[in-house]
């Protein structure tokens, strides 16, 4: 009996235009919807624990050898640090206003907030770029030709390095996956293939930017604002 | 199933409050940390308290989880017990190996 | 083409409701993705397997009379390898769980196809990497790769071995990440969290796991990449580093991982004692609690690895009182499996002598854990043999056993037909006496002082060493029968009905093999899960119409 209401539910809803296909397997719209979101959240998580080794080798680090990562993040420059996380902050915000967007239907609007989500991401990563060119010049990229000037501490100091290029690298990188993410979705959007009912990637897609915005709101004052007072190097 | 109401779509007003706030703070913490507050820790405490503060924020609002289901809820919970507990848990290691005053002990 | 085929007389299923290579390389069936994997998974086995071969041999003397010691590291580090990231660890849960859990929570499949597909593409990627490494010479550092002798000084391939791992381990997160969803999602009406039979809170237990170990292992193995590949040191003193991170960091995911092979291992365990005491399993609640608690608990006991490193030997004080707790939840259900068979009418087919295998071996495996979580025995036993045997002991006496049971449990639901079940009577007491031969002896060996990774050994040993190799191949054969009954049963075996065993659950509740969407209508639950009374009425319905 139960059954049956709900192949009759299924192939109301199949008939519905506005809610995108739903998948052989799945009763109801809505199954589909919660399955993506808890899925979405699933995958954020295992996101955490994969930056959770290198958070754990920042701090095991960090206490052990505080000169060494005083000095070394004083050559970080903390204004154009404090500027990129503004641009990555705005991204995140048309993200947050593209999915409000899709929750409108508002097709044109949708398209225009993603598209500034990807030339915020862009800016962060040009922004990045620069410095890590600026790290190259100075040979301040641990391995076998680093060197770093006026630093404390010879044998510590390429950890700091090693971990900022590590947890930036692994932060761009999914800044950079995003973007092909964010290119598709610019190209369906644009087609018109979401509609106020469903716009599920839209969504999900935005957990993730988010979600990269908030390992970015740790970076920051984990890489660029430790010591800038000096107080430990005097 | 038109009786549910699943989705809550967040006013703008809120999204721009919360930027503004994530904005300000950002530069904040920026100009604090070249401030000596008496102590380096006290700087390290207060630095990561506005990340904290900025990441609920992002959590809550953006990623919609204030107004999310209870297993949302609770997957994140679970996401920042279990990376606190990894990175504390190592820490009893790190805090106590000088503790017995052997070398490799 | 011919007359010869006649036309098809058996209901449409899974297995021929569409022919060809490509309906199979693209299919998004659970149940085919499960065949993929169950074909990948064997070969593997059949690997890792033979380098377990050449060690035995070359341990059955002394001397090191059959390679060097160079190839010899090699040998047991491509065991334990292949053996654990290639099969252990998607064994059950990408066959036989990819396979039931739809089947048994009266789904039509997982909740994301595509993805659980993709998973198996991403495993066989892995797995191309662990093959290229095999064949172009290997790596020395044991499956541990400990830093910084796999940094800086391994002349093996350790890079691509660790790409390997690290992309194997987003298969496997995507497994977890599927398991989950479904679970939490795709159940039909009626079947509650507590109606789920034991099989889904194991895995659902394991794919927690999954989910929040994998990526600190993926990250560390990314981490040890660029260490040995460009020289950004994380862990090599020399770079400023401390190789005790590295072993935490691997430890974390690594020995959850344990729990990863062996809890879908008991999930099988527990629907196996059921059906062939046709009763219900003792304390269901504490069964599935106790999956719940190992995984939560498992999670925290990974510095009794650490003992004689550098750790301190406060946090080690810490990691054993929690190792000893871990015991507890295995302990319930141990004892509960025991309170099931007791008073029940039980039936001794072959997948039940695996499970009861299982129970006394992985007992014995269990309790001799807690002799290396005890500190200062640990110092003593560290990387003997003492410690070989008691993982064995874990990991093939439980988690083969396991699998085997399992695969002998639902193989008729599988492919439809049954195996010889006087051959796999056999099979099963050959396994369980070949393991017992080849491992009992390490236990010696190891108490007496030999130590893990040698291929030459002092010649007092070699008695319990020829012992070992001695049982190595009777266990050998153990493996072998089943692989030829199991081959030819899927032509040749009787139909096996869909439900041979006078088993609950809704897998059993449909054809064998299963229809492509698993049910003709979707079940609706309206009993507790191992209800036997209730599998009379419907069997004798299914008599009746049938």
């Amino acid at each position: 009996m139960a059954s049956h209401t709900a192949v009759a539910t299924k192939a109301a809803a199949h008939s519905h235009p506005g809610y995108g296909e739903l998948r052989h397997h799945f009763e109801s719209h809505e199954q589909q919807k919660d399955s993506a979101t808890i899925g979405m959240w699933v995958f954020l998580l295992t996101e955490l624990m994969f930056f959770g080794g290198l958070f754990l080798a920042y701090f095991i680090y960090r206490q052990w050898y505080p000169e060494a990562f005083a000095s070394a993040s004083n050559k970080t420059d903390l204004w154009l640090g404090a500027f990129n996380t503004t641009v990555l902050i705005c991204s995140s915000l048309t993200m947050a206003l593209a999915v409000h967007a899709a929750s409108k239907g508002k097709r044109i609007l949708l398209v225009g907030f993603l598209v500034a989500t990807l030339l915020l991401g862009g800016a962060f990563l040009g922004v990045k770029a620069y410095e890590y060119h600026d790290k190259w010049v100075h040979h301040e990229i641990p391995g076998d030709h680093f060197e770093c000037e006026g630093c404390h501490d010879e044998v510590h100091t390429p950890l700091f390095f090693a971990l900022y290029f590590g947890m930036t690298g692994l932060h761009a990188s999914h800044m950079i996956i995003g973007f092909g993410v964010l290119l598709v979705l610019i190209w369906q959007a644009w087609s018109g293939k979401f509609t106020e009912k469903w716009y599920t990637p839209i969504e999900m897609f935005g957990l993730y930017w988010h979600f990269v915005d908030i390992v970015w709101i740790f970076l920051f004052p984990l890489l660029y604002l430790i010591d800038r007072t000096g107080r430990s190097l005097l | 199933m038109a009786a549910h109401e699943e989705h809550h779509v967040v006013p703008k007003s809120v999204y721009f409050a919360v930027f503004t706030a994530l904005i300000v703070l950002t530069w904040v913490t920026a100009w604090i940390s070249t401030k000596d507050l008496g102590s380096s820790s006290l700087n390290v405490a207060v630095a990561l308290s506005i990340a904290v503060f900025k990441a609920s924020l992002v959590v809550l609002f953006f990623m919609h989880v204030k107004y999310g289901t209870k297993l949302t809820k609770m997957i994140v919970g679970i996401g920042i017990v279990w990376l606190l507990m990894l990175l504390f848990i190592v820490m009893i290691d790190f805090w106590t190996r000088t503790w017995m005053g052997v070398a490799g002990r | 083409m011919t007359t010869a085929t006649p036309p098809v007389k058996e209901p449409k299923n899974y297995l021929n409701a569409e022919h060809g290579l490509r309906s199979w390389l693209l299919t998004q069936d659970h149940k085919r993705i499960a065949i993929l994997y169950l074909i990948a998974v064997s070969a593997f086995f059949v690997v890792g397997g033979l380098m377990a071969v050449l060690i035995r041999l070359e341990l059955a003397t002394p001397a090191g009379d059959l390679m060097d010691s160079n190839t010899y590291n090699k040998v047991f580090t491509m065991h334990g390898v292949i053996m654990i990231f290639f099969f252990l660890i998607p064994s059950i849960p990408a066959i036989l769980g990819n396979f039931l859990l739809p089947l048994m929570i009266g789904a039509k499949d997982l909740a994301f196809p595509r993805i659980n597909l993709i998973s198996w593409y991403v495993y066989m990627l892995g797995g191309t990497f662990g093959v290229i490494v095999l064949l172009s010479g290997g790596v020395d550092t044991g499956w541990t790769f400990y830093t910084p002798f796999s940094s800086s000084y391994s002349n093996g391939y350790v890079v691509l071995t660790a790409l390997a791992a690290f992309i194997n381990g987003f298969s496997s997160i995507l497994t977890g990440l599927n398991f989950i969803v479904t679970v939490h999602r795709m159940r039909a009406p009626g079947l509650t969290w507590f109606r789920l039979p034991l099989f889904v809170w194991a895995h659902y237990s394991t794919s927690v796991i999954m989910i929040l170990g994998t990526p600190v292992i993926a990250v560390t193995l990314f981490l040890l990449m660029l260490e040995r590949g460009l020289h950004i040191g994380f862990f090599d003193p020399a770079y400023g580093g401390d190789p005790v991170l590295f072993q935490h960091l691997f430890w974390f995911y690594s020995h959850p991982a344990v729990y990863i092979m062996i809890l879908p291992s008991m999930g099988v365990i527990s629907e196996v004692i059921s059906t062939f005491s046709s009763k219900k399993p003792f304390g269901y609640t504490f069964i599935a609690f106790s999956s719940v608690a190992i995984a939560v608990f498992g999670f925290l006991v990974w510095g009794h690895h650490l003992y004689v490193s550098s750790q301190s030997a406060y946090a080690g004080m810490v990691f054993s009182i929690l190792s000893y707790i871990v015991a507890i939840p295995s302990a319930i259900k141990v004892f509960n499996w025991a309170a099931t068979m007791y008073k029940g009418s039980v039936r001794l087919e072959a997948p039940m002598l695996y499970a009861i295998g299982f129970i006394g071996l992985f007992t014995v495996g269990g309790l001799t854990g807690l002799f290396l979580a005890a500190m200062g025995l640990d110092v003593h036993l560290t990387d003997t043999y003492f410690v070989i045997a008691h993982f064995h002991y874990v990991m093939v006496g439980g988690a083969i056993m396991g699998y085997q049971a399992g695969i002998h449990f639902w193989w008729p639901k599988i492919v439809g037909r049954m195996y010889p079940r006087a051959w796999a009577t056999v099979a099963a007491i050959l396994t369980f006496v070949g393991f017992n031969l080849t491992f009992f002896p390490q236990f010696i060996l190891g108490y007496l002082g030999m130590p893990r990774r040698y291929h030459v050994y002092p010649p007092e040993f070699q008695v319990f060493n020829v012992l070992s190799s001695a049982g190595a191949s009777v266990l050998g054969l153990g493996y072998l029968i089943p692989a030829i009954y199991l081959i030819w049963s899927i032509k040749n075996g009787e139909p096996a009905g869909a439900n041979p065993w006078g088993a609950t659950g809704l897998e059993w509740q449909t054809s064998s093999p299963p229809p492509t969407e698993n049910f003709e209508v979707t079940p609706v639950v309206t009993t507790e899960a191992y209800d036997y009374t209730a599998l009379t009425l419907t069997t004798q319905e299914v008599t009746h119409v049938g």
